[in-house]
């Protein structure tokens, strides 16, 4: 017989999946047609694109406080990614306005500076791409673009100030290891406003939870931006460089961006034009990890309704919970404060006591008053879907 | 189990396809089942192009977010920022293929 996965890897019917799809509803979150694929060192992960690697993280792995390193997502523009050996591993540090340029191997890296471990969500900008209405290109990435983790590293800031930073310094340009098999693709470059950069929380990670970071989250060392989209966590760090600059790449000027004015969250003043604006901060969001979309709850037994809630890093202050197709809202109970870059767990019994179906959704509040919105801001690169989520269940 | 399953899979496939359309048709239905894309006209230029770069599955995977206008505006993006080396004639059979094959969404 065969097995459900390789029904769906039947050509034709991949497709038609695929289509059927785009008639769905926004905020489902069952995609049923998905495939796994494993990298190694990895867990199967939902398959979005084989070269470059983009694996995201399936549902129920992401029910624990931190996400293991080895279901945690995997998301690349470029393939030719090299396994660095990090003895040989060196950090140059330069640019126009550093005052010493300065090359570090990690042993010197992780000495000559003070270590510091930060929780916080990783989330792709992409992340819910796939559950855009009316639907748009890209890696359509459902729910799982996203993990939280412990971070630890040293802080950019201290790396920065050893080396020098200059009057008149504008921004921070970061490069990794990995590239693009033709010359002509522009390398994945991204930069920081200098602030950003000298931000406490801003890490150079060498470690994630606990571990040396896996090849596939940027061994054996890489950015780490909390509250910061995805995009800036630079992996397989190589290069900085401090200038004076706005920095003009084509991952910069083109890509990650977002209708200026259109979302809440820090500016990025000096890549700013009057259309358009860099992504930067996380908004508010929450995820319901259970029950899963069309579960069947048995009638008059326990059940509740739990998940994640997260932000760009002012922490999260309630989340709320309807079950009566969103007419009403009571509040969750909150699990342990990780880190107010941190995603919080929520959770909440749910009523079994009358057969029928059930829509419970649920909204997150952020301690700066940010609210889930109930409508997507529609922007053409499917950035910053963090409109309240709901879940179709049955009582039988 | 999941083998034999696969090879009595790829026997009928071959037995159709010899049973329409005779040797060509082997070949080219075999080749689509490789790649899992559809087996019409510019699937071998359009899979030998985008390969290059990228694996195929970023094509039916957005299929749903594509028109003939969202393909040409790919291709276009495809050549003139990443580089891929892309003939005008060749982007045309490139855009027909994967419009014809791999537009879900209204114009």
């Amino acid at each position: 017989m065969l097995t459900r996965r390789e029904l769906l890897l039947a050509g034709a019917g991949t497709w038609l999946s695929r289509r059927a799809r785009a008639a769905d509803a926004p905020g489902v979150t069952a995609a049923p047609q998905d495939s796994l694929g494993t990298l190694p060192g990895k867990q199967p992960l939902i398959q979005r694109a084989f070269r470059p690697p983009n694996f995201e993280t399936p549902l129920a792995d992401l029910a624990a406080p931190f996400t293991s390193n080895d279901v945690f997502f995997v998301r690349y523009h470029l393939t030719v990614i090299p396994w660095l050996d990090a003895a040989s591993w060196r950090l140059k540090v330069g640019g126009a306005s550093v005052r010493q340029p300065l090359t570090l191997s990690l042993a010197e890296l992780k000495s000559g500076f003070e270590r510091v471990t930060i929780a916080a969500v990783n989330q792709c900008s992409g992340n819910r791409r796939g559950l855009f209405a009316p639907r748009v290109p890209g890696v359509q990435w459902a729910n799982g673009a996203m993990g939280n983790a412990r971070w630890t590293g040293v802080r950019l800031r201290d790396v920065l100030n050893k080396a020098g930073v200059a009057a008149g310094a504008l921004e921070v340009v970061f490069a990794g290891a990995d590239s693009a098999v033709l010359p002509q693709t522009p390398n994945f470059v991204k930069s920081l406003p200098l602030e950003r950069a000298l931000d406490e929380s801003t890490l150079i990670a060498f470690e994630m939870n606990g571990q040396p970071l896996p090849h596939w989250n940027g061994a054996p060392v890489r950015l780490a931006v909390p509250g910061w989209t995805g995009t800036y966590w630079m992996k397989h760090l190589t290069d900085i460089r401090i200038e004076p600059k706005a920095f003009d790449g084509f991952w910069m000027k083109s890509a990650y961006r977002l209708p200026t004015g259109a979302f809440p969250g820090a500016r990025f003043a000096s890549q700013e034009t009057p259309e358009t604006t860099p992504i930067t901060e996380i908004l508010v969001n929450s995820l319901i990890v259970g029950p899963v979309a069309g579960a069947r709850l048995k009638r008059g037994e326990h059940a509740e309704v739990t998940g994640k809630a997260w932000d760009g890093g002012a922490g999260i202050a309630a989340v709320e919970v309807s079950v009566d197709g969103r007419r009403s809202w009571r509040e969750a109970k909150l699990g342990h404060d990780l880190g107010r870059f941190a995603w919080r767990d929520f959770r909440m019994p749910v009523d079994t006591a009358r057969a029928g179906p059930l829509e419970i959704a649920v909204r997150a509040r952020s301690r700066n008053g940010a609210q889930q919105p109930d409508k997507l801001t529609f922007n053409p690169s499917g950035y910053h879907d963090n409109i309240v989520q709901a879940v179709s269940v049955e009582v039988a | 189990m999941k083998r034999i399953a696969r090879m009595l899979g790829r026997c009928g496939m071959i037995v159709f396809a010899l049973g329409c359309a005779g040797a060509q048709a082997v070949e080219a239905a075999a080749a689509a089942e490789i790649t899992g894309l559809k087996d019409a006209p510019g699937h071998d230029l359009t899979v030998g192009r985008c390969i290059i770069c990228h694996s195929l599955e970023y094509i039916p995977s957005n299929a749903p977010a594509m028109n003939r206008a969202a393909w040409q505006k790919t291709i276009q993006k495809m050549r003139e920022r990443f580089g891929a080396p892309i003939t005008d004639d060749e982007a045309k059979q490139i855009l027909d293929y994967l419009d014809a094959n791999y537009s879900g969404k209204a114009s």
